[in-house]
């Protein structure tokens, strides 16, 4: 029988998964963009996961709004990683040298 | 079917209505002039309608998602005044760096509104939006300069940061949805804890809690959820730093007040400890790396994380003589910055961007009036009588020491006294250097120099007189 746990252990890894995305890619900002929609993505079944096992509605709602801003998030780093290419010529995590942080 | 109430809602639908006529405006207006007329008006008539509307008892609307009380008022009328002010300094800068003032604008209006849902919000849905329409907006704000490689490399960074934030404290949130029994409004979830307080606190929301308050923090800038603050504040224009320098600071104390000590309240015992650790490391690291920094704007990034490190001192006395200093701290940290950065912004004309310490050197005797704006607003960051600095320091310290952490306040007068050290080296470049190069003062009209006479003045009056401001400050609480 599959509990809440089994799927709270399955977001549980997404999110970690994209955690280690973000911090260990070298290579490229698009993976990480890609990363940055997996977690919103976990969260999302977190919340649908504790909506179905406590028969409460909110979480779902709350799922649509995330999924509505993670919509212009993403829009809002494709711009913005245009603008950079143009400037860079690249979309190298490690081209990015220019600010010491 | 119902409609909700809007009243208590109407300088919010104001500011979005006005947001979107500037827009238009700007599309289909070649006068540029008008638009910064039109965004002081909207300002102004947000702050009236502001006024209007509030009443010394709580208002909800919105099936109690929204709610104005004092606390969200008094903050709301501060941040008005504040964005305000900032609009004025900038005004002259915006032309000079061709900045299109329209989007600047539009993008700037769209981040204050989400401050204000922020700070109204009484639900975790509209915490969320809030933030997210205030940190959209901002990551806009930064990218606005298109072909500035700095800018839009701090943008990037900014955002992956932002993003990776926001990602932890939802899932923060969806635990505490979770173990709470499916709750998301904030006084429901104190509610739900109270009810269930005997069978211990359940290990789902410790966990959620974990995660929350790393999101929280990383609005704040604590280290070690740093590293987007300097170079943000070093990588996007004046005119963008003066608005996330001083704007945006009373909006993430508000929301976390909301969250942490309105929510939250029942688990104190462990963010309590969470926040102690992370604001000792803000003021060491802060105040340390501070000193190896020849670029003012850099600098001034890492003075904020230790500022910050003191505003999360306050939080960790959970009584109401702690959270009013952590507000007075904040309301006079936000008005100190935003003196130095319009100081700043005024000495930056045409290409010229007024940004390493040598730029400043000689100061004193090419623009005596400016260099001793500056030095007053340098002493009050680094705290030291008659200025408000000062005060609100002593406010937060006497508050831990009231409790009984006194080593924690003995650390935090150390670190101060270490960074006492580079907002003095900025005096002395001013005052005993060499002049290295000539600085031009842009062409700001006499309205603005006045403003920002007054502005560093209030550093000074409200460091003589802090009564006023702490009872005002504590009426929000209360």
């Amino acid at each position: 029988m599959i509990g809440m746990t089994h799927y709270l252990v399955l977001s549980a890894i997404l999110f970690a998964l994209s955690i280690m995305g973000i911090f260990l890619n070298r290579k490229n900002i698009i993976v990480v963009l890609m990363s940055i929609e997996l977690m919103l993505l976990a969260v999302n079944f977190n919340f649908v996961t504790f909506s179905t096992f406590l028969h409460n509605i909110a979480g779902q709602i709350f799922v649509f709004f995330t999924l509505t801003v993670a919509a212009a998030e993403s829009a809002i780093g494709l711009a913005i990683l245009i603008i950079l290419f143009r400037n860079l010529r690249s979309i190298n995590v490690q081209d990015m040298d220019k600010l010491k942080g | 079917m119902t409609y909700p109430n809007l009243f208590p809602v109407l300088p919010e639908i104001f500011m979005a209505l006005m947001t979107i006529i500037i827009l238009l405006v700007d599309a289909f207006s070649a006068k540029k002039s008008v638009i910064t007329v039109l965004t002081l008006l909207t300002l102004i008539g947000c702050f009236v309608l502001q006024i209007h509307v509030s009443s010394p008892s709580t208002q909800l609307t919105f099936n109690d998602m929204f709610i104005l009380d004092s606390l969200a008022t008094g903050t709301k009328l501060f941040t008005y005044i504040l964005s305000f002010v900032a609009v004025i300094y900038v005004r002259r800068y915006i032309i000079d760096k061709e900045i299109n003032p329209g989007e600047f604008y539009a993008i700037l209006l769209f981040a204050i509104l989400g401050m204000m849902v922020m700070i109204s919000a009484d639900n975790m849905i509209v915490l969320y939006v809030g933030l997210e329409l205030l940190s959209l907006a901002l990551y806009g704000l930064i990218a606005l300069q298109r072909d500035n490689v700095k800018a839009t490399e701090s943008a990037m960074k900014f955002f992956i940061l932002g993003a990776l934030a926001s990602g932890i404290l939802l899932y923060g949130i969806s635990f505490i949805y979770g173990a709470t029994g499916g709750n998301l409004q904030l006084e429901l979830i104190v509610r739900s804890m109270l009810a269930s307080q005997e069978q211990g606190i359940s290990p789902l929301l410790t966990f959620g809690l974990a995660f929350v308050v790393a999101g929280l923090v990383f609005k704040l800038g604590l280290v070690p959820f740093h590293m987007w603050i300097p170079d943000v504040y070093e990588g996007s224009p004046l005119a963008v730093t003066t608005m996330i320098g001083s704007l945006t600071k009373i909006a993430a104390v508000v929301f976390m007040i909301r969250f942490l000590v309105g929510g939250l309240v029942l688990l104190s015992m462990y963010w309590t400890i969470m926040l102690l650790v992370l604001a000792m490391l803000s003021l060491f690291f802060g105040n340390i790396i501070a000193i190896a920094q020849t670029n003012i704007k850099r600098m001034l990034g890492y003075s904020t994380i230790s500022h910050m490190g003191f505003v999360a001192l306050g939080f960790i006395v959970v009584s109401v003589d702690g959270i009013t200093s952590t507000l007075f701290y904040v309301i006079t940290y936000s008005i100190t910055a935003l003196a130095t950065f319009g100081i700043l912004t005024a000495l930056s004309k045409d290409g010229f961007e007024c940004e390493s310490i040598d730029d400043l050197k000689g100061l004193s005797s090419s623009h005596p009036v400016y260099a001793f704006l500056l030095m007053l607003t340098m002493f009050s960051m680094a705290g030291i009588p008659p200025l408000v600095g000062f005060y609100a320091k002593f406010k937060i310290l006497a508050a831990l020491v009231n409790t009984g952490l006194t080593w924690v306040a003995v650390f935090a007068v150390i670190m101060s006294l270490i960074g006492a050290f580079y907002y003095i080296r900025v005096v002395k470049a001013m005052y005993f250097d060499e002049k290295v190069k000539d600085i031009q003062v842009a062409n700001i009209c006499v309205g603005t120099k006045v403003l920002l006479v007054l502005n560093t003045l209030m550093l000074l009056v409200i460091g003589i007189f802090p009564s006023y401001l702490i009872d005002y400050c504590q009426k929000f609480i209360g």
